[in-house]
């Protein structure tokens, strides 16, 4: 008996220890070594997202993650593996996103991070392209009748404390010599609080902040954000230094969406786009040329990404445009040849 | 006899002589009743009785909003946060509704559920075996609870990884059986630690804190107060330099510093960092309330046990500690508690614990509206009360039980 319940024991100790190490493998990995080899190796890809913005990366009422950060996400694993879910979504808070990315815990940070010159040159990161062109805007409520941020002179604005936004508030205000008032507070919560019951004219954060905002209002209809952007804020995706390949492939993964949406192919067309005679698409498809070789891909890597994912149009749309509850506005957003910055290199 | 009452009487005939007590009567309104009771309780003095009016005044302007706000003007069932922006609304719980899935599973595959639900329904099935005051065979419920249920419970959640499927694989060939390698091949597929969260993540935290506190914060306490300098010194060292340092702390290193420092591989699991610290934390602390226990325990009873000629282990086991626990229920089931709630702090290191879930949905711009984040945090907060007044409920049972001895 005594020896039947020690081997039993034993049996159980063996499994629960070859269980760890399977944890432990799960997660072995050389960072210094190809991130795409890795990433092939392991089976899925995987994204540091942030634990929760509106229209970026949301988990949703079934736990699954969507957004636009999500999508790039699901881009670059459409491109790899002709299957958008093989990722492994790792939320991040602002405080620890940079070192999971240098620690090789995840290949690319998609988690609305601003592509600053610091963050480059001292971090020993590369940013893959601009996915968002976020600014600083503001809020007012559309019966001030104001059209434009020039018209703001003598406004009391809400502003949270000790930020870059309270900064360029200042800025903004003494470089067009008009008066202001600012009423700080500590948290973005009690700002937006404090403007809904009218302690202030207008509020003031970034743009994608204004509109996700904007919903949470008593009335939302009431309240409007103004056209006018004063600050610099474009996020899009990082990788480490060091691995080329890697950093071309999540950039180019981007740049099919963008490509996309200006020569028409969706994700609803994009079969019957393949037959399509315009050379730009057939390369893009991968009907002509072998272009995703170099990037460590199949010919139609292009294809993947508008079969699974979509055009950047639509994953605007979806995430944070007119086809969700935000409505943002396409403004910077909006391709190049339609008054906005979204701009990529053709493939050829 | 009679003439004995005759005398009494002075021989004056007899009119009436009561033959049994009269009734009592009712106490004095003042006294008794509820107006007593008010007078005792409510308005015994001018301090009390305006604190009293107070109190009264103060649930009179406050119960009939917040009646009106959690039930009255409250939505109970839309398909999104449309209904719940109109002007006027009250607590949106058809928000609560639709994310009851999320707030208790997280990210968990919604097919593989039932590998959680059935975990949960195994935990609490041992938990009420090894809590029932009167329930038999309690060292085999301790053995399960402590030994085999984590085994289970890990490879029920987390799934058979690659090496103990291979080793399956390997049975099946070396006994040619078909239906184990179909198993080896399909059962409980990996589900990551990524995907966990919600309620789920909040019990598996505290559950893992709470069953290695005791016994690890039990030892600790021996320790530091025997007399074996090493043991003592290790003891010391551990209680005093973890009970000097944030928590907090300790998430965010073992969160940005340790992957730094060692190779990726042997940087522990996302979800096994804050499980390591929370059960290291919550040992050190449970190891003092149990020196406390130890230290209230008369000298006599240490004296007694020896000169009966028990060993060390014999007279910890059998006389010492069961009186020092007994001591120190309060202060280990305040632990307890404040362990529970200080499992939302996993969320600053990016796990989706309960209260996590319920901030993230929040965010959700299809719900997003004035009421939600109050909704959502009342009903977080409702649910974390009714687990911690449990654990004092029946704290006190405990105690009841196990103090009839004495009587002080």
């Amino acid at each position: 008996m005594k020896v039947r319940a020690s081997s039993l024991g034993f049996a159980l100790a063996a499994a629960t220890t070859l269980g760890f190490m399977d944890l432990a493998a799960a997660q072995s990995g050389d960072k210094t070594s190809r991130t795409l080899e890795q990433v092939r190796a392991r089976g899925f890809l995987s994204c540091g997202t942030n634990t929760g913005l509106a229209g970026f990366a949301l988990p949703d009422d079934k736990g699954s993650w969507s957004g636009l950060d999500v999508d790039l996400c699901r881009a670059v694993s459409s491109a790899i593996f002709n299957d958008p879910n093989k990722i492994k979504f790792v939320p991040l808070t602002a405080k620890d996103r940079f070192t999971a990315l240098q620690s090789g815990e995840i290949d690319v940070l998609s988690r609305n991070g601003t592509w600053t010159q610091s963050r480059e040159a001292d971090l020993g990161l590369l940013w893959a392209g601009v996915n968002y062109y976020d600014g600083q805007g503001f809020m007012v409520r559309k019966k001030l009748n104001v059209s434009s941020a020039m018209e703001l002179s003598g406004a009391s604005v809400c502003v949270q404390q000790g930020t870059t936004t309270e900064l360029n508030l200042a800025d903004y205000f003494r470089s067009k010599n008009m008066k202001y008032e600012v009423v700080a507070f500590a948290t973005a919560n009690e700002a937006i609080k404090a403007y809904d019951s009218g302690r202030c004219d207008s509020y003031t954060t970034d743009q994608s902040g204004l509109y996700s905002e904007r919903v949470k209002l008593m009335n939302a209809d009431e309240h409007l954000v103004l056209p006018e952007v004063i600050s610099k804020e474009p996020l899009g995706p990082a990788v480490r230094q060091g691995d080329d390949q890697w950093f071309n492939l999540v950039k180019w993964s981007h740049f099919v969406m963008v490509n996309a949406e200006e020569l028409g192919v969706t994700k609803a067309n994009a079969d019957e786009r393949l037959k399509s005679t315009n050379p730009e698409i057939r390369r893009l498809l991968g009907v002509e040329g072998d272009f995703g070789k170099a990037l460590g891909l199949t010919a139609d890597w292009g294809f993947r990404i508008v079969k699974h994912v979509g055009n950047y149009g639509e994953s605007f749309n979806r995430n944070l445009g007119e086809g969700s509850p935000l409505k943002i506005k396409r403004g910077q957003n909006a391709l190049w040849n339609k008054g906005g910055l979204q701009y990529a290199p053709p493939v050829r | 006899m009679s003439d004995i009452t005759a005398a009494s009487n002075n021989g004056a005939p007899q009119a009436f002589v009561r033959t049994k007590a009269s009734p009592d009567l009712p106490p004095p309104l003042a006294v008794g009743g509820i107006i007593g009771w008010m007078r005792e309780n409510l308005f015994s003095s001018a301090l009390t009785s305006s604190l009293t009016l107070l109190s009264l005044l103060f649930l009179y302007w406050y119960t009939p909003d917040l009646v009106r706000w959690l039930f009255i003007d409250a939505i109970w069932s839309a398909p999104d946060g449309e209904a719940c922006r109109a002007p006027g609304a009250g607590a949106c719980w058809a928000y609560v509704n639709a994310k009851i899935e999320f707030f208790a599973y997280g990210s968990y595959p919604r097919d593989m559920v039932w590998r959680v639900d059935l975990t949960l329904v195994l935990g609490a099935c041992l938990a009420a075996w090894l809590l029932w005051p009167s329930a038999k065979r309690k060292a085999l419920a301790l053995v399960l609870f402590l030994v085999v249920y984590p085994i289970l419970a890990f490879h029920l959640l987390h799934g058979l990884g690659p090496m103990l499927r291979g080793a399956m694989r390997g049975l099946a060939d070396l006994f040619g059986s078909k239906a184990l390698a179909d198993m080896a091949a399909s059962a409980l597929p990996v589900v990551g630690t990524n995907l966990w969260g919600g309620v789920f993540v909040s019990l598996l935290v505290a559950t893992v804190g709470i069953v290695v506190s005791l016994p690890l914060g039990v030892l600790l306490a021996l320790g530091r107060r025997s007399k074996a300098p090493v043991s003592r010194f290790l003891c010391v060292m551990l209680i005093e330099i973890v009970r000097g340092v944030p928590l907090i702390t300790v998430l965010f290193m073992a969160n940005t510093m340790l992957p730094l420092f060692v190779p990726e591989q042997w940087s522990p699991d996302r979800l096994m960092r804050p499980l390591i610290g929370v059960a290291l934390f919550s040992s050190v602390y449970m190891a003092e309330v149990v020196r406390g226990g130890l230290q209230a325990v008369p000298k006599g009873q240490f004296e007694g046990a020896m000169a009966l000629g028990l060993n060390w282990w014999a007279m910890m086991r059998l006389i010492i500690l069961p009186q020092a626990l007994t001591i120190v229920i309060p202060g280990v089931v305040n632990s307890f508690i404040a362990l529970f709630k200080d499992t939302t702090l996993v969320a600053i290191v990016g796990i989706f614990d309960f209260l996590r879930a319920v901030d993230t949905a929040r965010l959700d711009p299809v719900w997003a509206g004035p009421t939600i984040s109050a909704t959502g945090y009342v009903f977080a907060a409702t649910f974390y009360f009714v687990f911690c007044f449990g654990m004092s409920r029946y704290s006190m049972m405990m105690e009841q039980r196990l103090t009839r001895g004495r009587s002080h």
